[in-house]
């Protein structure tokens, strides 16, 4: 990704006039230390710099294009990146440049922590005019990777902290339009419907909610998201779970059409554990998922879901006899 | 299927030290204490730790201390928590937590905790529940979990809780195995693990297990050996490790070893690194596997060196 920036030679601080005032001070590694490092020459050179600035406390431009060099070098040095902060304030900077040369950065640290950090006291310290610069930044890092954990934490924080909630909606849409198997949005989704103070909050946006997300589930039936989701919309509510038939009947839907059946089976077993009275339809489409050869083995249709989804996920079939062990017995 | 390689990993763990022109390696410089934490864990869990010359790195690690009580990545650079839970955990490793002034370090940590209840990474206020547990497992190995509020801690923890039942890096913020692991580690040193929605968060962790048999740390992404660590650490805290299939997993980590130089990499046929060559181990060391040392799956460290630190045996 840097490849269409033409890199000039590295001129040593040794050689710069601009640092012939600057006497650099070695890293001290102690006598034999655990995991002795053969230093490259730059990196060495520019580290020696840094601490000679860094001790002095020299709180100037130069010192400021020097924090860059050695970001350049290693991003993650914690130590750099406060200095850089100490002599943004000193110097009383233009910010708006700073976001500027982050994101330069990001582009091939995106992964980075204190990129992160940074790009947030910035931010913060611009205050609300920041917001819309920083959801198009991060919507530039989601554009790469849409599963970006520190850039969705960071737009979580803007949102927040800033504002900008008017279009978050519509943009969790959009990502899941783009992969409907993005938990990352499916997450931001629940964000938005339980924190954004345009919507009303999670009663309020329920029944929209729940029609978009059956309908994801009926194209995906083995995405894992949209189930987590639905059981989420009724968060603190289990009794309206239990009754409202859109709930089991995208369950019954999906084991009627006999594929991917494995979230579907395990709603209607958390269902059907807190109270779910099943209907004649549910009971023949769970009896038609049978494993062959196994027809009389369980007394009750709860038991039966459990061997299915022992069948169907040998992986965790574990998981699936402790759920069976757990039934209350046979009635 | 394959064995572990022991001998070949202890070479490679001790060849990381003599390896030069490696440029991953001078990167790495700012976060040496936390490679230390990796490359001796490793090789205590492996039973060579007498491979090490225990002076020579606690005066390193001592170096590394600030006036604040602190500890910075190497000599010289900047206190963080990261590396003072680092500096401690390889001082118990060698059972010299006698040469911690623990006043100081403990006032250091205590330091870090917000009005929330929530920790800072250091004095310029990241905020993470990788802090929370960070600071409580620190403060619990140092016996002075008492300087902190404790009720408010785990309370900012249970606030990040998602409706899946894991848990994100502050309030809202995606389930991550990295981020459960920090959050039960908390709430199991804590004794709160009844805050959690042990079987709603154990389906989660399960589900994590794909065909390959190897641990992935969030929906739809790829299996990844550090996860083996995140994942089952988490499971075992909430007595639900039988859920997945252990057979699986570890075939899957032992196809993840360079059989011929050692090392362990975060999927087969990569390049390996100290970093994943700890998490297969550990991860290896809660399947129990034969011939490792057991691993405390809240504190990180051998199960020898918890009881040390909290029965004096
Ligand atoms: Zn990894």
């Amino acid at each position: 990704m840097e490849s269409d920036k033409v890199k000039l030679p590295r001129v040593p601080l040794s050689q710069r006039p601009e640092w012939s005032d600057v006497t650099p001070v070695p890293q001290d590694d102690g006598p034999s230390p655990v995991v002795p490092i053969a230093y490259k020459e730059e990196f060495v050179e520019t580290m020696d710099y840094f601490r000679a600035v860094y001790l002095a406390d020299e709180r100037s431009a130069r010192a400021l294009r020097l924090t860059a060099e050695v970001i350049g070098l290693n991003a993650g040095n914690y130590t750099v990146w406060h200095f850089r902060r100490s002599i943004l304030e000193a110097l009383d900077a233009d910010l708006n440049d700073e976001l500027d040369y982050i994101e330069n950065i990001a582009r091939s640290n995106s992964k980075n922590y204190q990129i992160w950090h940074h790009r947030r006291w910035v931010a913060e310290k611009l205050g609300t005019d920041s917001a819309r610069k920083e959801l198009e930044f991060t919507k530039k890092i989601f554009s790469i990777d849409a599963k970006h954990y520190h850039a969705w934490s960071h737009r979580q924080w803007v949102l927040l902290a800033l504002g900008g909630w008017e279009d978050e909606l519509g943009y969790c849409q959009q990502l899941l339009e783009e992969d409907i198997f993005n938990n990352s949005a499916w997450n931001q989704r629940f964000f938005v419907i339980t924190k954004s103070p345009l919507l009303g909050g999670l009663e309020v946006m329920r029944e929209s909610e729940v029609s978009y997300t059956v309908e994801a589930i009926l194209t995906y039936p083995e995405n894992e998201s949209p189930w987590r989701y639905l059981r989420g919309l009724y968060k603190g509510d289990t009794q309206s779970w239990v009754n409202d038939a859109q709930v089991w009947s995208v369950c019954l839907k999906v084991l009627n059409a006999k594929n991917n059946c494995l979230f579907a089976l395990s709603t209607l077993l958390d269902l059907l554990c807190h109270g779910l009275q099943p209907n004649q339809e549910i009971n023949d489409a769970v009896d038609a998922l049978k494993p062959s050869g196994q027809d009389q083995s369980d007394s009750d249709l709860v038991k039966t879901v459990c061997s299915i989804l022992e069948h169907i996920d040998p992986i965790r079939a574990n998981y699936w006899k402790w759920r069976k062990s757990k039934l209350p017995s046979a009635t | 299927m394959g064995e572990l390689a022991t001998e070949k990993h202890v070479q490679y763990i001790l060849s990381v030290e003599k390896r030069k022109d490696d440029f991953i390696s001078v990167a790495m410089e700012y976060l040496r204490m936390n490679g230390a934490y990796w490359g001796l864990t490793t090789l205590d869990l492996l039973g060579k730790l007498d491979a090490i010359d225990v002076d020579e790195v606690v005066s390193w690690i001592m170096k590394c201390q600030h006036e604040s009580g602190g500890f910075g990545g190497n000599i010289g650079h900047d206190p963080h928590i990261l590396y003072t839970l680092s500096a401690v955990q390889v001082l118990a490793l060698f059972d010299k937590l006698n040469v911690l002034d623990v006043e100081k370090v403990t006032n250091y940590i205590a330091g870090l905790q917000n009005e929330d209840g929530s920790f800072s990474g250091d004095e310029w206020g990241e905020v993470d529940t990788r802090f929370s547990y960070i600071a409580i497992c620190c403060l619990s190995i140092l016996h002075h979990l008492n300087k902190i509020n404790v009720e408010k801690a785990v309370s900012y923890i249970v606030s990040c809780k998602n409706l899946d039942g894991g848990f994100g890096c502050t309030p809202g913020g995606e389930s991550h195995a990295g981020q459960i692991f920090c959050c039960v580690g908390a709430l199991a040193i804590t004794g709160s693990l009844h805050h959690i929605d042990k079987d709603l968060l154990g389906w989660w962790l399960c589900e994590r297990q794909v065909k390959a048999g190897g641990l992935n740390g969030r929906p739809e992404k790829l299996p990844d050996v550090c996860y083996s660590w995140w994942v089952l650490s988490s499971l075992i805290m909430i007595d639900r490790v039988h859920w997945i299939s252990k057979e699986k997993l570890v075939k899957f980590i032992l196809d993840c070893q360079d059989t011929e130089n050692g090392g362990i990499s975060d999927r087969p046929d990569d390049a390996v690194d100290v970093y994943h060559t700890y998490f297969g181990v550990a991860g290896l060391s809660l399947l129990e596997y034969p011939g490792l040392k057991a691993i405390d799956p809240a504190y990180a460290l051998p199960v020898d060196v918890v009881n040390k630190i909290f029965f004096g045996r």
